[in-house]
């Protein structure tokens, strides 16, 4: 195991560098460059030209990455965002944090519904509880995210007033402390119980948006999986045994129909982890999706190349964990160095 | 299968919070867990503050803060575009129209104890000419370069002779400032933020003077323009959460002692339109600024909230490409003109928050004429000038609009245009269409003057000056307006050069008259952009130039 573990760290590095390849000549293969982007009305011709010739947008492309991997590789930082003049990493370490709340509270909800959703659509097989949570995977697939986030803020924020509509805390809150900018978690290192609910309450709304695609496939997975299972022949010799229902549906049946759903909220929490670029703008919630979003409207190269790298990274060490975590789960599979 | 437990009642627990969040719901203002006191005002822009040394900065959200930091030598009276004293209580100028005299405020202090005096305004102003390397470049200081134009040694071609020459403390509260050169627009420039004074101690202790261009980026390197912005204004700087709010609490040391009002102002960021105003809604903020027209109704109708105007410090126009033939013929330009149904759209597309444009510049301006030229629909003169001049009808020309973006004098391209697209095929023309991202492609062909014969674009003006108007857009060449007129480039020239203001004006509005009458483009609104508010929010002006000033707002009930 641990020899596949570091195998798999060590290709990180040509998988990260082929990232950073396909970023760079992505990134400047949008049309306009950030000199316009900025400068908006106000960019004239030699405005466009001087910011041009400072920013190297006149070299030959292969020339421009080789300078930003020189600068990248010896400042040991992502570079300087074009609109916040910010550097990316400070960037990052404000705003990843918020992404990683958001993506666990929104697995959190589709896992806790999707998983008893599944199982009881299958063990109900052909029924209107079956037909009701196909319906409702249905909708939670096709309705567009941004929909759902805008139905729901009027719901509950506008009109009942139940929930904040924008944001991860109250702004009237100002004794709160942040040491690691996870306010879930800072809440409770510092035992401010109130400020916790309040950040709680912040994260429902874009949570529940967020979580409606992985929620439904979570529970149509369960589903499948589940009637797959309790056709097999070892949950029959159990029932022939005289085992009760309840015991075989949860030692044999979900035990194993899990399995590969387990591989299903990896993927999806590297997904979310992402970042969630609409339900983040509709609730101006301060992650990672908003940031670049406004990058690519401005074209932000260094903040497109440095923000998407990261998350690559992100992404192949959530699967990483996902492969590991698959192993623990399941004793018969074993990976060969 | 104790797993399975756990997700069950972590599911019971999600679904719960939903109603649990009722039992906690209420005003926030007056129900904030902190128990804070109804005096601090949340106000709602677009995006953060790119920094906070205004010198440095150009963008309408970082002097939104800047400007209840720091202060400038003269400014706008609330809600108008008179000049009025602010750190200076008068000023003049000399007969040689190069030197200016400032009498200062007395009792004046930086927020970090620092006298404000004449020594402090020379040296800001001396900070600004010695600006030197990364910051001369024009992402770093853009409205200096466009009011100064050079710095004591410039570093780039482009930049041309410096205005400013020196300045001279005579004794504590009279600053000398002399120019190289006689300069209208100089102290109504100087309202702008990007001229506001800052403590020189402050600066220096805290690196206001280090920054880099990394990439083609400038960026400050020096722990000021993030954290410790020190000016004289009415509030200071508490703290800075990028991507979630700016605090700024009151300045206890504030000269004006009725003011501020408020304990603190919060400023956060929500960069799309409707949670903006959703944001309002709920009470999870006071204010918000760019309501976009067709939002106006919402708010309006909701008992609790109130719609404020910014006065008209904008136009929009189509641009002539006047180079390109058929355009390059006025008979060609003025059936433009008559061929476009200017009050329908702003009827239309406005929601009651414009009105139609005469000129390149707002009627609130000095040197705005009343007397131009005016064009009303009329598509029979239209064709008969097109048939005049051989061109058509149907003459065939190319509009181009962008996409992608709501202006405040421009809420939505595409309906304008095809208003107008049909109002010049009803006089006589045949209008073939492009549209294009506004950013970059649109904007870059526009200023380049590659956008077909016709193009949507507009302006939002920078400071109270028929400069930064028509000076901007007719002085020189511009390759966007291409029509060539010597008469009119020698009366901006020497408008732009005279300093007395009866004169001045005179001249504005002669360059007025023969803009209209030559047509390089036609102006067609002046909007009112819109801000919503919670109704107990009183005391706030809305500035023209969109540089709000917080000072005086309170909120009812205290």
């Amino acid at each position: 195991m641990l020899r596949f573990v570091v195998r798999r760290l060590l290709l990180l590095i040509p998988i990260l560098f082929g990232v950073s390849v396909l970023l760079f000549f992505w990134v400047r293969a949008l049309p306009g460059s950030p000199a316009e982007s900025l400068l908006g009305e106000r960019a004239t011709p030699a405005l466009v030209a001087a910011y041009k010739e400072r920013f190297g947008l006149n070299e030959p492309i292969w020339r421009q990455y080789v300078t930003y991997m020189e600068t990248t590789v010896a400042d040991r930082d992502l570079g300087i965002s074009v609109a916040t003049h910010r550097q990316v990493t400070d960037e990052i370490r404000q705003r990843f944090p918020a992404t990683v709340e958001l993506a666990l509270a929104a697995m959190l909800f589709s896992v806790s519904l999707g998983i008893p959703l599944g199982f009881i659509a299958a063990k109900r097989y052909g029924g209107p509880i079956d037909h009701g949570s196909l319906f409702l995977s249905l909708i939670g697939i096709s309705v567009p995210i941004f929909v759902l986030a805008i139905l729901l803020k009027y719901i509950f924020a506008v009109r009942l007033g139940w929930l904040p509509s924008v944001g991860r805390i109250d702004l009237l809150i100002f004794d709160a402390k942040h040491p690691t900018n996870f306010y879930v978690l800072d809440a409770i290192l510092t035992r401010d119980w109130s400020t916790l609910w309040d950040v709680l309450k912040h994260l429902i709304l874009p949570a529940v948006a967020l979580g409606s695609i992985p929620l439904a496939i979570i529970a149509r997975i369960t589903r499948s999986a589940v009637l797959d299972v309790q056709n097999e022949d070892y949950v029959r010799t159990a029932r022939a045994k005289g085992m009760s229902p309840g015991i075989v549906d949860r030692r044999h049946v979900l035990r194993n129909a899990l399995l590969p759903v387990t591989t299903v909220i990896g993927l999806q929490t590297g997904l979310l982890l992402s970042g969630a670029i609409l339900t983040e703008t509709v609730f101006a919630y301060p992650g990672m999706g908003s940031w670049l979003r406004d990058a690519i409207f401005n074209r932000d190269y260094p903040v497109l190349q440095g923000g998407i790298l990261f998350l690559a990274l992100v992404f192949v060490l959530v699967n990483l964990v996902v492969d590991v975590a698959y192993a623990v789960i399941n004793p018969r599979i074993r990976y060969s160095g | 299968m104790r797993g399975i437990k756990l997700l069950s009642m972590a599911g019971a627990v999600a679904a719960c919070l939903l109603v649990a969040g009722a039992a906690t719901a209420g005003s926030r203002s007056e129900a904030s867990p902190s128990g804070a006191a109804p005096s601090t005002l949340i106000y709602a822009g677009a995006s953060d503050p790119t920094y906070l040394d205004p010198a440095l900065v150009s963008d309408g959200e970082s002097f939104r803060v800047t400007k209840q930091i720091f202060e400038s030598l003269v400014d706008f009276a609330p809600g108008t575009t008179r000049l009025v004293p602010a750190l200076a209580t008068s000023w003049s100028v000399a007969k040689n129209g190069r030197t200016y005299t400032f009498n200062l405020r007395g009792g004046v202090r930086f927020h970090d104890g620092t006298a404000f005096n004449a020594a402090a305004v020379c040296a800001n102003f001396n900070r600004w000419f010695n600006f030197s390397g990364p910051f001369q470049d024009a992402s770093a200081t853009l409205y200096y370069q466009k009011i100064f134009s050079g710095y004591r040694r410039n570093e780039n071609a482009t930049l041309g002779k410096p205005l400013y020459q020196s300045c001279r403390a005579v004794g504590g509260l009279k600053a000398v400032v002399k120019l190289t050169r006689k300069n209208g627009p100089f102290v109504p420039s100087l309202v702008l933020s990007a001229f506001s004074m800052q403590s020189p101690t402050a600066m220096a202790k805290y690196g206001a003077n280090q920054g880099t261009i990394r990439n083609g980026v400038f960026a400050p390197i020096g722990t000021y323009a993030f954290r410790n912005p020190t000016g004289t204004g009415p509030y200071m700087l508490e703290k800075w959460t990028v991507g979630e709010s700016v605090i700024l609490k009151k300045n206890p040391r504030y000269w004006n002692k009725k003011q501020p009002r408020l304990a603190r102002i919060i400023i956060r960021p929500i960069s799309d339109n409707t949670a903006r105003v959703q944001a309002l809604q709920t009470g999870e903020v006071f204010g918000i600024d760019l309501l976009s027209p067709p939002l106006v109704a919402t708010v309006r109708g909701n008992s609790r909230l109130k719609v404020l105007s910014r006065p008209a410090f904008n136009v929009a126009y189509v641009t002539i490409q006047s180079a390109k033939p058929p355009m390059n013929d006025i008979r060609v330009r003025r059936a433009v003109a008559y061929g476009l149904n200017r009050q329908l759209v702003v009827n239309s597309f406005y929601a009651g928050r414009a009105q139609v444009a005469h000129a390149f510049m707002p009627p609130s301006l000095p040197g705005y004429a009343k007397d131009v030229v005016k064009y009303s629909f009329n598509p029979t003169r239209a064709r008969q000038l097109l048939r005049e001049a051989g061109c058509g009808p149907p003459c065939k020309i190319e509009f181009w609009y962008p996409t992608g973006i709501s202006r405040p004098y421009m809420p939505d391209p595409k309906a304008n245009y095809e208003a107008f697209k049909a109002s010049l095929e009803q006089s006589g023309f045949d209008v073939q269409t492009t549209s294009m991202p506004w950013r970059p492609d649109y904007v870059k062909n526009v200023n380049q003057g590659t956008a077909g014969h016709l193009n949507l674009i507009g302006w939002t003006g920078d400071y109270a000056d028929a400069d930064n108007f028509i000076g901007t857009f007719f002085q020189g060449d511009s390759p966007q307006f291409q029509e060539k007129n010597a008469a009119l480039d020698k009366l901006l020239n020497a408008a732009e050069q005279e300093v007395n203001q009866a004169k001045r004006i005179k001249m504005y509005q002669q360059a007025n008259r023969l803009i209209m009458q030559n047509l390089p483009g036609v102006p067609y609104a002046h909007s009112t952009p819109a801000l919503g508010f919670q109704k107990r929010v009183q005391g706030y002006y809305t500035s023209p130039i969109g540089t709000d000033l917080f000072k005086t707002v309170f909120l009812g009930g205290q």
